[in-house]
């Protein structure tokens, strides 16, 4: 056992020296990018393996995007869904109505995506008003409203198909995009949390009161958090939009809020590398267990279950990896580590 | 005017079924601080376990309810035993999650049990009164008097015995209350009892209303009562049963003047109106935050 310790330390260290080095990320990135343009040209990996990873991208996307909500403000949003129905219609009703002539939808396609996106934080700026005064789980019904009336609004307007649905969108989600927009959602809200002002949001959480006395503008914190998070849900999407090939109001629906809220809690709240775990672990998961049918449904969310009862901050609750904290913060957590050396795991 | 009149016996109707499941989730609410999402997935095992005992087992309407109600009422307090009170010292949102699961593990264990809609068998003789151009069914009759008399059945023992002091107690401080003798396990598990048990209970009055049911009907059904028991202001029994008549008032009233999948989206307006306007519900007192 103590072999195994020594060699894990080891092996911990090797692996922090390599990411502390100022080329990890631009390398580590590159590759990536290399890695997804490749399989998108020569295709040397099978279709239904993209298709996971291009959903895995997406749920990231929402994963992180929640979290900064649910985890780093701490409030509980269950509304996901809405703003992801509205960056989904938007950008494909441009891409399939809307397409200038002479243009190539190839590449209309990332300005469609960002209008999605624009479009959904502008409604996610109206949702972020009733936040001002009310909280807990009376802002959860003010959400859990909104995604319902975004997908009654879409079942009564019949330019977008109604209860049908709409089709028609070419499949423009490729993988080297998903990865695009992946990472630049983990970096503008890895960076936001990490910044001067992402430190307000950190106080809302903990309190709120506390933090206006300490000259925090909740309300503009409130409204910029509720923005980023609604655009980048819009931007999912828009992506999903364009990988499925075809929308309905239904999918938008409570369900699928209550599996972004699954993935966050699962990873961990107000953890990037969390966000990450979460929705790997889920996506990848249900796929694995697809010869199972319907019983992998019955399943997860046992799992869910007993991961919430044994381990009730999910796998990085509160904790975040090294790869994703800021090196000042590093000197900051090993300060305090020393002072709390022997001290039981303190979880806040 | 006969009109109004049959639209209010709906909404009496419909209102009464809602006021029944926001009670489950008002009442754990209050005791617990925690929303038991899963409840809605018990009302919809309420309508089932009505359809087993009434197709397999060919009984009458009164053990069905009492054995829907009893069976319901079990498996609520197995699930509070199990998976909920492991969780009572960690964060809140690991709760509400864990209900979340238990929720989804509810509904995707019926459908992998019957994947297709069941019907529900009428178990009442259905007589119509016709008055005028009024016609009253002897079912919206039976479900409104039911569920009126489980509510004062309810306000009663929260009101006037000595579990419900002790479930008052409880809501008002649970530490304090364990140190003055009160079996606080006991008396959770008590009000999920009977929370769950009102759930089984509209469970199966919705099956004999609205007859097909189906794995995932509790979904829509159990948030559309959660915001009732937020309308009335969660934590208040009286106010959820006023949380339930209003939706149900609002909904029939949508669908009798607009076409009726306006329904939703009016309903759902008109609650983010109210919530704006008093963030607590309409019964509901703020509570002061402290620094």
């Amino acid at each position: 056992m103590v072999f195994l310790k020594t060699a894990w330390h080891a092996l911990k260290k090797r692996w922090h020296t390599l990411t502390d080095t100022r080329y990890f990320w631009p390398i580590f990135l590159m590759a990536g990018l290399a890695f997804c343009v490749a399989v998108d040209t020569f295709g040397f990996v099978d279709l239904y393996l993209q298709l996971i990873l291009i959903y895995l991208g997406i749920n990231i996307i929402l994963t992180v995007s929640l979290n900064l909500i649910n985890g780093y403000m701490g409030e509980f949003s269950v509304g996901h869904a809405g703003f992801m129905a509205v960056g989904a219609y938007v950008a494909s009703l441009l891409t399939v109505h809307g397409l200038p002539a002479g243009v190539s939808v190839n590449f209309f396609f990332p300005l469609a995506i960002l209008v999605g996106g624009v479009a959904a934080a502008l409604v996610g700026f109206l949702v972020a008003i009733p936040s001002f005064k009310t909280r807990g789980d009376y802002l959860a019904i003010v959400t859990l409203a909104f995604c319902m009336i975004v997908k009654s609004v879409l079942e009564n307007i019949d330019a977008v198909g109604g209860p049908r649905g709409l089709l028609g969108m070419e499949k423009l989600t490729t993988l080297p995009w998903v990865f695009f927009w992946t990472v630049l959602s983990l970096w503008v809200i890895r960076n936001l949390v990490y910044s001067n002002f992402g430190r307000g949001i950190l106080s809302i959480r903990e309190d709120e009161i506390a933090s206006d006395l300490m000259s925090v503008n909740s309300r503009q914190v409130k409204i910029i958090a509720f923005v980023v998070s609604s655009f980048f849900a819009g931007i999912a999407g828009g992506l999903f939009a364009h990988a499925l090939q075809f929308i309905n109001p239904r999918m938008f629906d409570i369900l699928k809020s209550t599996d972004v809220l699954i993935m966050v809690y699962l990873g961990g709240i107000a953890s990037i590398s969390g966000s990450i775990i979460g929705a790997s672990i889920y996506t990848i998961l249900l796929e694995i267990l697809r010869p199972l049918g319907v019983w992998r449904m019955v399943l997860m969310p046992l799992m869910l279950v007993l991961l919430m009862i044994f381990r009730p901050h999910g796998i990085m609750g509160m904790r975040e990896a090294r790869l994703f904290t800021p090196l000042r913060d590093l000197a900051t957590e090993k300060l305090w580590r020393q002072k709390k050396e022997g001290a039981p795991d303190a979880t806040p | 005017m006969a009109y109004i009149f049959q639209q209010a016996l709906n909404a009496l109707q419909l209102g009464s079924i809602y006021a029944l499941i926001a009670l489950g989730y008002t009442m754990v609410y209050g005791i617990l601080t925690m929303i038991n999402f899963a409840h809605g997935d018990l009302f919809m095992i309420g309508a089932f376990f009505c359809f087993l005992l009434a197709v397999h087992l060919k009984l009458s309407f009164v053990p069905t309810l009492l054995l829907s109600m009893l069976g319901v009422a079990g498996l609520g307090v197995i699930i509070e035993r199990l998976a909920y009170k492991p969780l009572r010292n960690a964060p809140r949102v690991s709760a509400i999650i864990t209900a979340l699961g238990v929720g989804l593990f509810l509904e995707n264990f019926t459908l992998a049990l019957s994947p297709y809609p069941k019907h529900i068998p009428p178990l009442l003789e259905n007589t119509t009164w016709i008055l005028g151009t009024l016609s009253i069914s002897s079912l919206q009759i039976i479900i409104i008097l039911l569920s009126l008399v489980l509510m004062l059945i309810l306000d009663f023992i929260v009101q006037h015995t000595k579990a419900g002091m002790a479930m008052r107690a409880i809501s008002w401080d649970k530490t304090i209350v364990a140190l003055m003798g009160v079996p606080v396990n006991k008396i959770i598990s008590l009000t999920f009892a009977i929370g769950t048990g009102l759930g089984g209970a509209a469970g199966m009055l919705y099956g004999l209303a609205y007859p097909v049911i189906d794995p995932y009907m509790g979904i829509i059904i159990g948030w559309k009562a959660f915001i009732c028991a937020v309308v009335g202001g969660i934590g208040n029994i009286r106010g959820a049963m006023i949380g339930g008549f209003i939706l149900g008032a609002v909904e029939i009233l949508v669908a009798a003047f607009f076409p009726s999948t306006f329904r939703d989206f009016v309903a759902f307006t008109l609650l983010l109106i109210l919530l704006i306007v008093r963030p607590y519900g309409i019964l509901g007192k703020p509570h002061p935050q402290k620094v």
